[in-house]
């Protein structure tokens, strides 16, 4: 249940790349026809990533290397663009690193960041996020859902906020994709990193929806692909493999969403009910159909790991042991949990290969453990330890 | 594992906060340790390291169990990465904190 660490590719997504690897390797930046053959794979692999996000056309859609490097071209792109005029990006407190540190960096050149805080579930305060925004002000970068605790923002709300003041939205939108429907045109969003590997595409490709008539420069220069935005020669086997992981989770997203919600309401019911001082972390409603973050008082998340692992369950947490930096989760942190607490946060994000006998498992081997941990534990209360 | 009512030397080492916190607590009898139960909150490692340390320390006198480095408490559970390693820091000091603990209780006796 690490779904937000590593999907399988799906079957069908294989299947499609396959020939683009050692029968139709055209570039398609040839004028020969299998140069076309290769171009017409991608372009069509393009309009089905326009179906996923309701964008209006296919040049609004740019492929990229995944997830973070649409998060670079769409922060660095924007602010170098207007650098003259306007320097001040606004974001909040709980966006991924890949947000965070491309506006750490642009920060070290000279551009202002100011970060929103979000209340005890996770949610964006639009009124500081209204206050943040000035006349300098170039750039909103709001994620569509947080991947740690599942909460998903009023992603509508923010982008009239900042049209209304004259900066442009940029949507990490990398946790949701394929889970929960988009639309660019009705969010109001100009800007929108998506990812493959978060809806069972291939790694290494994502893209980045730019509205028409946003002004942004690329990060990568070279030969020119991408209409300029984004060189490099197209990764045509990944491209159609995106493509095909977008027009099945489109198709299938309804009834998927609605299946892992049940699981993961089930999850966290079966959780909390049966360990005593267990929480939710995040928005109890709002947020993501695979997402259970919940916390145990008086344990730490490494050892509730590795003792699930033992008996075959995966998952991750915000514990500073399990992070490479040894500092617990900046999220956990942001909507107001104290360290202990965050140390103490499981992370289970569900998929299709999750099914209800895995959530009956966990929900009965996490007592004992966390029984067991508590045991050892100083920090538990007498009354507990019955 | 456990607690020891009326220890006579308890070492509490690291902070929740760190995520890492550990408690020793010690039983002495005629300058050797006879009895070592430890608390942890904390990972996989410091759980480890602080149980490893009771096992090194039981029946050694003092002095010994001051000599125990967390090069002991490493090599005793197989090694641990590098990352880990601060964790049989703890545990290290942890085992000292409780002796001098009970060294400290029982200079005040005199």
């Amino acid at each position: 249940m690490d779904h937000s660490a590593g999907m399988p590719v799906d079957p069908r997504v294989v299947e499609a790349m396959l020939p683009y690897f050692s029968q139709q390797y055209g570039n398609p930046s040839s004028l020969h026809s299998w140069g076309n053959e290769a171009r017409k794979a991608m372009e069509d692999a393009r309009a089905k990533i326009v179906v996923l996000v309701g964008a209006k056309k296919s040049e609004e859609i740019f492929f990229t290397s995944g997830g973070t490097e649409s998060n670079n071209l769409a922060i660095k792109g924007v602010a170098y663009r207007d650098k003259d005029r306007r320097n001040h990006i606004v974001t909040t407190t709980i966006e991924h690193m890949s947000v965070v540190n491309p506006c750490k960096s642009l920060m070290r050149e000279g551009f202002n960041v100011s970060y929103v805080p979000v209340d005890k579930y996770g949610v964006v305060n639009v009124q500081s996020l209204e206050e943040a925004i000035t006349d300098k002000t170039i750039l909103v970068s709001v994620m569509y859902a947080n991947g740690e605790v599942g909460t998903m923002q009023s992603i509508k709300e923010v982008g009239e906020i900042a049209h209304r003041k004259g900066a442009l939205l940029h949507v990490d939108a990398v946790a949701a994709t394929g889970q929960v429907p988009i639309n660019v045109e009705n969010e109001n969003i100009d800007l929108m990193s998506i990812s493959s590997n978060d809806m069972y595409g291939p790694r290494g490709v994502g893209a980045l929806y730019v509205k028409m008539g946003t002004r942004i420069q690329p990060i990568v220069h070279g030969g020119g692909q991408e209409r300029g935005l984004r060189s490099g020669t197209e990764n045509i086997p990944a491209i159609v493999g995106m493509g095909k992981a977008a027009e099945i989770a489109k198709a299938e997203m309804k009834a998927e969403s609605e299946r892992l919600s049940r699981l993961r309401d089930k999850l966290i019911k079966g959780l909390l009910e049966s360990v005593p001082s267990s929480f939710l972390n995040g928005h109890p409603t709002q947020r993501l159909p695979n997402n259970a973050n919940v916390r145990f008082s008086y344990i730490e998340g490494e050892s509730l790991i590795l003792s699930l692992d033992m008996l075959g369950v995966a998952c991750s947490s915000g514990s500073a042991c399990t992070s490479k930096t040894l500092e617990p989760s900046h999220v956990l942190l942001a909507i107001g949990l104290k360290h202990e607490e965050a140390h103490g946060s499981l992370l289970f994000t569900l998929g299709k290969q999750s099914t209800e006998d895995d959530i009956d498992y966990v929900v009965d081997a996490l007592p004992d453990i966390v029984k067991r941990l508590r045991a050892i534990s100083p920090l538990t209360p007498k009354e507990l330890l019955i | 594992m456990g607690e020891i009512p009326n220890a006579d030397g308890v070492g509490t080492v690291g902070n929740p906060v760190c995520g890492d916190l550990m408690t020793i607590y010690i039983k002495v009898k005629d300058d050797k340790i006879e009895d070592i139960k430890f608390k942890t909150f904390g990972c996989g490692a410091a759980i480890a390291t602080s149980s490893m340390i009771t096992e090194l320390a039981k029946g050694k006198t003092l002095e010994e169990a001051l000599k125990i480095t967390r090069g002991d408490v490493a090599d005793s559970l197989g090694g641990l990465p590098p990352i880990k390693m601060h964790c049989s820091n703890l545990a290290a000091d942890g085992l000292h904190a409780a002796i001098q603990d009970y060294l400290k209780k029982k200079g005040a006796n005199k």
